[in-house]
């Protein structure tokens, strides 16, 4: 690869989110490897400041506008088609979160570029990129190798420690101009989520139920085992989108990212954009039927069987202990 | 109101994936298939659209084994239109089959369409998404992971709703017409009985249009192999009767100070 590396901070209402630093972690070290140089692309109006939080790379080019003070798709996607046209880059990382999923694969569809979707890693192999990405669900891992520049990875949270990111230093920042249409999709507002009935952020036992509890009314058998363990019931993706939790108890990437002392994970597969939520829990039981769910991947204890025969027992051995420890 | 509502099966990952020969795709007899789900709910979420405001909605499914099923399912649900895109070559990259359905929505009648809905993703995009690709082919704004769509009075523009992290939604204008890649309906998919099925598949066509050539175009992206993850950590896996297993929970539970 011969054109610089890249990543886009990924600033979102104000602020630069915490994967932005795994990014320049990772950006930093394959820009080493290829010998060239690093640079962080921030877009915001009245920003500029936050470059000083992007130390890790050689520059920053600084894009200020109006139009760009927050993440829209069309606008961002524009903003970076320009830069890249302008300083054709190798390779830009993006972060692949629910703030820009949307621009990770915008800007390349505009740019006719390379794509590479749901990156858990990347390395530099005989001077060429090459990507690990997570496919069907978590259950199948592809290696790619970038065949042409420029090329836009959209990385999952978690690559690097953030820490190792993460530098404060006055660093060289460009301005770089873009000229914006008029946007076909506007920000109208944000709408803070409505208050829960229970903050599961807040909650030390997890009893999360997934695809696998299979009823609303299955839901009360782990309502009953969490109230056992002084716990709350949260949920994965498909229990959110049936209506049998609250969006309130959504854990994963468009929901809670929680880190209780014991996170029971009842039914769940373990999809990526789950175990972003939950995956820094300091204890994870998992029980699946499908003993090559990638929940076991994460997990400390795990039990191939049907949570149904489980729960009951479970709850009662809970309760029996409890009552012999008070007596 | 218009909308086009576009479907691909998806392997099925309940099932054991096996990966083929080659190592560089799966293996193809070994699968089975399923509506993505995502793509479930953009149906839906048409549906939804459909039964507030009138208007039509086309089903558009790109050939692939259980693919009628799920047309004439989409037909027993109400929409009023099915069509599947017949001959396209295997083996395409997103960005490739993208521009063939792209060429096949301009060619048969299907645009301009107010609204373009499909799943934000589905699990095997590898080197690109299809509602963004689509979006750039037909030269119209997108959004996604968006989960309420209101188009206005006049049919000019839609307010969506996208959702950002920590239960944090966005609410956007955008200008009609428009792809969007859609992340849930506002209720979940319809259930719909066998018996209506068979009832579409008796009374009702699926059209059939067939795709065209593939553009060549250097390799973008190369797959070298495809592999079972190899975790660097996996569960300790605890076997027995659900009574023993509940037995040794507890234990666990008991030696963190959480029972």
């Amino acid at each position: 690869m011969k054109g610089n590396l890249w990543v886009l901070a990924e600033q979102w209402r104000g602020q630069l989110s915490e994967i932005t630093f795994e990014l320049m972690a990772l950006g930093r070290e394959l820009a080493e490897q290829l010998g060239v140089p690093f640079e962080a692309v921030l877009f915001g109006h009245n920003a500029k400041e936050l470059a000083g939080q992007l130390g890790v790379a050689d520059k920053v080019l600084y894009v200020d506008h109006a139009l760009l003070k927050e993440p829209s798709p069309e606008t961002y996607a524009q903003a970076l088609e320009q830069l890249v046209k302008a300083k054709q880059p190798g390779a830009v990382l993006v972060p692949l979160t629910n703030v820009m999923m949307d621009v990770a694969a915008l800007a390349p569809a505009r740019l006719g570029a390379a794509f590479v979707n749901w990156c858990k890693g990347a390395l530099v192999s005989e001077g060429k990129l090459q990507a690990s990405a997570v496919l069907y669900g978590g259950k199948i891992e592809a290696l790619v190798r970038v065949e042409a520049e420029p090329a836009v990875l959209g990385i999952l949270p978690g690559v690097r420690p953030a820490e190792k990111g993460r530098k404060e230093k006055a660093v060289p920042v460009e301005e770089a101009g873009v000229t914006l249409e008029t946007p076909r999709v506007r920000l109208n507002k944000y709408v803070e989520p409505e208050a829960g009935d229970v903050d599961i952020t807040q909650q030390e036992v997890l009893v999360s139920v997934g695809r696998g509890i299979q009823t609303q009314n299955n839901i009360e058998l782990a309502q009953e085992l969490a109230e056992a363990l002084g716990g709350a019931v949260s949920g994965s993706r498909p229990v959110i989108d049936q209506g049998w939790l609250p969006q309130s108890r959504q854990v994963g990437k468009s929901g809670a990212s929680v880190k209780p002392k014991l996170y029971l994970a009842l039914g769940i597969s373990g999809a990526p954009e789950h175990v972003e939520g939950m995956k820094n829990a300091a204890l994870i039981v998992a029980i699946n039927t499908d003993p090559h769910a990638p929940i076991f991947n994460v997990a400390h204890y795990g039990a191939a069987m049907d949570m149904f025969d489980l729960l009951p027992r479970l709850t009662e051995e809970i309760k029996k202990r409890q009552v012999s420890r008070v007596t | 109101m218009n909308i086009l509502v576009v479907l691909k099966m998806v392997p099925d990952v309940v099932e054991e994936l096996e990966i083929a020969a080659d190592g560089k795709a799966l293996d193809a007899a070994l699968l089975r298939m399923i509506l993505n789900e995502r793509d479930n709910h953009a149906l839906e979420a048409a549906l939804l659209l459909k039964e507030k405001h009138g208007g039509k909605v086309t089903v558009l499914g790109l050939e692939a084994p259980e693919m009628d099923d799920m047309l004439f399912t989409a037909l027993a649900k109400g929409v009023d239109r099915a069509v599947k895109v017949t001959g396209m070559e295997p083996g395409l990259s997103t960005r490739a089959a993208a521009a063939c359905l792209a060429a096949v929505i301009q060619q048969a009648g299907m645009w301009p369409a107010d609204l373009v809905l499909t799943g934000v993703q589905a699990i095997d995009d590898l080197d690109g998404l299809a509602a963004p690709l689509l979006a750039q082919r037909l030269g119209a704004p997108y959004a996604g992971i968006v989960t309420r769509i209101e188009p206005n009075s006049t049919g000019t523009a839609a307010t969506v709703v996208k959702e950002y992290p920590s239960g944090v939604h966005g609410e956007f204008e955008i200008t009609l017409p428009a792809v969007l890649g859609i992340q849930a309906a506002e209720k979940p998919p319809r259930y719909v009985p066998v018996a209506k099925v068979r009832a579409a598949m008796k009374s009702q066509k699926i059209e059939n249009v067939a795709a065209p050539a593939a553009e060549a175009g250097p390799v973008l992206v190369e797959v070298l192999r495809l592999e079972k993850p190899q975790p660097t950590t996996h569960a300790e896996m605890l076997e027995g009767s659900p009574e023993d297993l509940a037995g040794k929970l507890c234990e666990i539970l008991a030696g963190r100070g959480l029972l």
